[in-house]
């Protein structure tokens, strides 16, 4: 029998206060790789969340996705614009109290609709989906959105590769090349 | 508390530091950081309500959730090479000195 | 029970037996622990054989002895060499981050490890039969491109960054063929699941095993894995990241003692790994190359697979010599990728041209033809302006 603490399970708590604490991290710290790198905590705080919402699929997308390719491109940015070093002067903006009252309410009114509007249901019965099913269904029914995407991204790759690209004169650099990696 | 309002309050948790991180740091590659946050809260809760909804099988949280990752890794591309393009033009990736348009 | 098959499911029956020796409610924890001390066993022993074998293998290919000196024919090797790293000082420089100087060899170890949790060694000796288990596995894989970018970056040396942004960058070019030249067999498996992989090749025809590798598109498809699984784990010609004439051994520059001892396990862990997939994906898992062999266990097949695979690494890197950043890239980019591709198409095609009385010889000749076309093809045009041939030496000579 799993332990729980307020109606949630053990293994959920951990894994809540992992993603939070990346986040926090990320938004605190001022050297921008230890941002990068607890960014990644919370990518994979957030996968392991998905596979305890048994969304075993989406929860290996989310890795190789965000920490196989989103997280290694922030850092590739990081480096490329020099911000590896030492810490900047300020990290935080001019108006960075605004912004934390703004940030504070948001939670504020969706952690009150939360609690405000569920009804105490019961967990059902974890669903059945098998890999199959999520082709199939891409296939069938999600057929316009995957085409889409799939242009969207081509749209995107080339976007990003004509975006980095030196303008004219020197040849290649290595950031037109990465940017084409994803 | 239910499992559904858990999940819930950690996607909102997660969705107020993004929006805090993209309003108060000064670095353009950080706020990119901060709105990729918001995207996997949002995504956290798709899952969340496609486990604990009605019909689970008909696999719509998920698909939202699939194709928001696919859409989130094209938008982290291009944004970084835009802030990779902004600093060959003026060397900086300082939001609180990006104040003109032109290059 | 016949003896055969007895020897073949000796490894299951004992976990049973063990965990049969706790209450009930422990038993699945039990069985779970038993399979990962099994993994976490006996593949670091093959590491420590590999390590010995690849040492002595690349003294004979260079024409020298290599280490003979500890134990009979120097066998003991790895004990000394396990003895030394352990009792060496671990040194790390004064500016560096320690933090993530020290976390770097463990993500990697840890990555490493979670691979094998997917990879089938043997007749029902797989530790998570997961519906989704490819996808776990590259899932992983991608987690050990930050590793190698943490200790790099961590150590304050600029001969480390410069070898971290080169694996980095190496690995994600080559991640995509990796990727797109096993989907080949999730399309004509229909499934992501390495069990039913090796399922899917199991039956015979006359005493010819069913292995994907024996059709156009599954022996393309290997090629092209086998040479994106040599760069993926920077494995000679692929190792420019740790370039010891170049980048005095690259992203674990500033590593000594036991975290370098795990760079060095995690990186050989990583090989076996990829190589047990090539097996899966490719070669037939656990199952014998003759129906009439079928008597040899399970997961003695596998591991002499494995240890061909190693002995073709070894081989590889004896007789290859290391390529430039600029050739690695255009390799990957411009041969490597249009290949898979097109070998996707190739798979579909042979999937809807069908059994048929015509339909199998057909087959046969129109996908390898395509095959071969484009690989004549696209090596001519990729060639084309490569000016090879004879080299004068202006100072060497």
């Amino acid at each position: 029998m799993i332990p729980t603490l307020f109606g949630l399970t053990l293994p959920f708590l951990i894994l809540a206060a992992l993603t939070i604490a990346g986040a926090v991290a990320a938004a605190l710290l001022r050297n921008l790789v230890h941002c990068a790198l607890s960014l990644t905590i919370t990518f994979a705080g957030l996968a392991l969340l998905y596979l305890n919402l048994d969304a075993q699929f989406v929860g290996f997308v989310q890795m190789l996705v965000y920490i196989g390719a989103v997280a290694i491109l922030v850092v590739f940015a990081i480096l490329l614009t020099r911000g590896a070093g030492m810490p900047e002067y300020r990290s935080f903006s001019s108006n960075w109290l605004l912004g934390l009252v703004l940030a504070a309410a948001t939670f504020a009114l969706l952690a009150w609709a939360v609690t405000l509007s569920l009804p105490a249901s019961a967990a059902s019965a974890a669903p059945a989906v098998t890999v199959q099913g999520i082709g199939v269904a891409l296939m069938t029914t999600y057929v316009l959105p995957l085409e889409i995407v799939a242009i969207l991204l081509t749209v995107a790759l080339i976007g990003a590769v004509i975006v980095a690209m030196p303008e004219a004169k020197s040849a290649k650099s290595p950031s037109a090349g990465k940017a084409g990696a994803q | 508390m239910t499992p559904l309002a858990g999940f819930l309050i950690v996607a909102a948790l997660v969705f107020s530091i993004g929006l805090a991180i993209a309003l108060t740091r000064r670095n353009a590659i950080l706020v990119l950081i901060g709105i990729e946050l918001m995207l996997n809260a949002a995504n956290l809760n798709l899952i969340a309500f496609w486990r604990f909804g009605p019909h689970p099988e008909a696999l719509t949280g998920m698909m939202f959730a699939i194709f928001s990752i696919a859409v989130a890794a094209a938008e982290a591309a291009v944004g970084l090479g835009l802030v990779i393009a902004y600093h060959r033009h003026s060397k900086t990736t300082d939001l609180d000195t990006m104040t003109r348009m032109k290059g | 029970m016949s003896l055969p098959s007895q020897l073949d499911q000796v490894f299951v029956l004992l976990q049973h037996w063990v965990a049969g020796l706790f209450p009930v409610w422990l038993q699945p924890f039990v069985a779970t622990v038993l399979a990962v001390v099994g993994i976490v066993a006996s593949f670091p022993a093959i590491f420590a054989v590999t390590t010995v074998l690849e040492r002595k293998g690349l003294g004979r290919i260079q024409n020298r002895l290599g280490p003979n000196r500890v134990g009979p024919l120097g066998i003991l090797q790895p004990v000394a060499d396990g003895i030394k790293s352990l009792t060496k000082e671990d040194i790390v420089p004064f500016t560096a981050d320690g933090l993530v100087h020290f976390l770097a060899p463990v993500v990697l170890v840890v990555a490493v490890f979670l691979g094998f949790a997917v990879l089938p060694i043997g007749r029902n000796m797989v530790l998570a039969n997961m519906d989704a288990g490819l996808l776990f596995f590259f899932a992983i894989g991608a987690s050990t491109e930050l590793s190698v970018f943490m200790a790099g970056w961590s150590s304050r040396n600029k001969y480390s960054l410069l070898g971290a942004m080169r694996a980095v960058a190496q690995m994600i070019s080559y991640e995509v063929p990796l990727l797109l030249s096993a989907t080949v067999i999730v399309m004509m498996t229909g499934s992501l699941s390495t069990v039913k992989i090796v399922e899917a090749q199991g039956g015979f025809t006359g005493f010819l095993p069913h292995w994907y590798v024996f059709t156009p598109w599954g022996f393309a498809g290997f090629v092209l894995f086998v040479i994106a699984a040599l760069a993926e784990t920077n494995r000679s010609p692929f190792d420019l990241p740790e370039g010891e004439s170049e980048l005095v051994a690259g992203y674990f520059t500033e590593y000594s003692g036991f975290k370098f001892a795990l760079f060095f396990l995690g990186e050989y862990l990583g090989m076996f790994s990829i190589a047990g997939f090539a097996i899966t994906l490719f070669l037939g898992g656990w199952g014998a190359p003759f129906s009439f062999l079928g008597f040899v266990p399970s997961w003695g097949w596998f591991f002499l697979k494995l240890l061909g695979a190693i002995a073709l690494f070894i081989w590889l890197r004896g007789t290859l010599p290391r390529l430039r950043q600029d050739q690695l890239m255009n390799f990957a980019w411009k041969f490597m990728l249009p290949m898979t591709l097109l070998n996707l198409v190739v798979a579909g095609a042979w999937r809807f041209m069908g059994e048929g009385p015509f339909g199998g010889v057909t087959r046969w000749l129109v996908c390898s033809a395509v095959l071969l076309a484009a690989y004549v093809l696209l090596g001519r045009v990729l060639m084309r302006h490569q000016k090879l041939g004879p080299r004068s030496y202006r100072y060497a000579e």
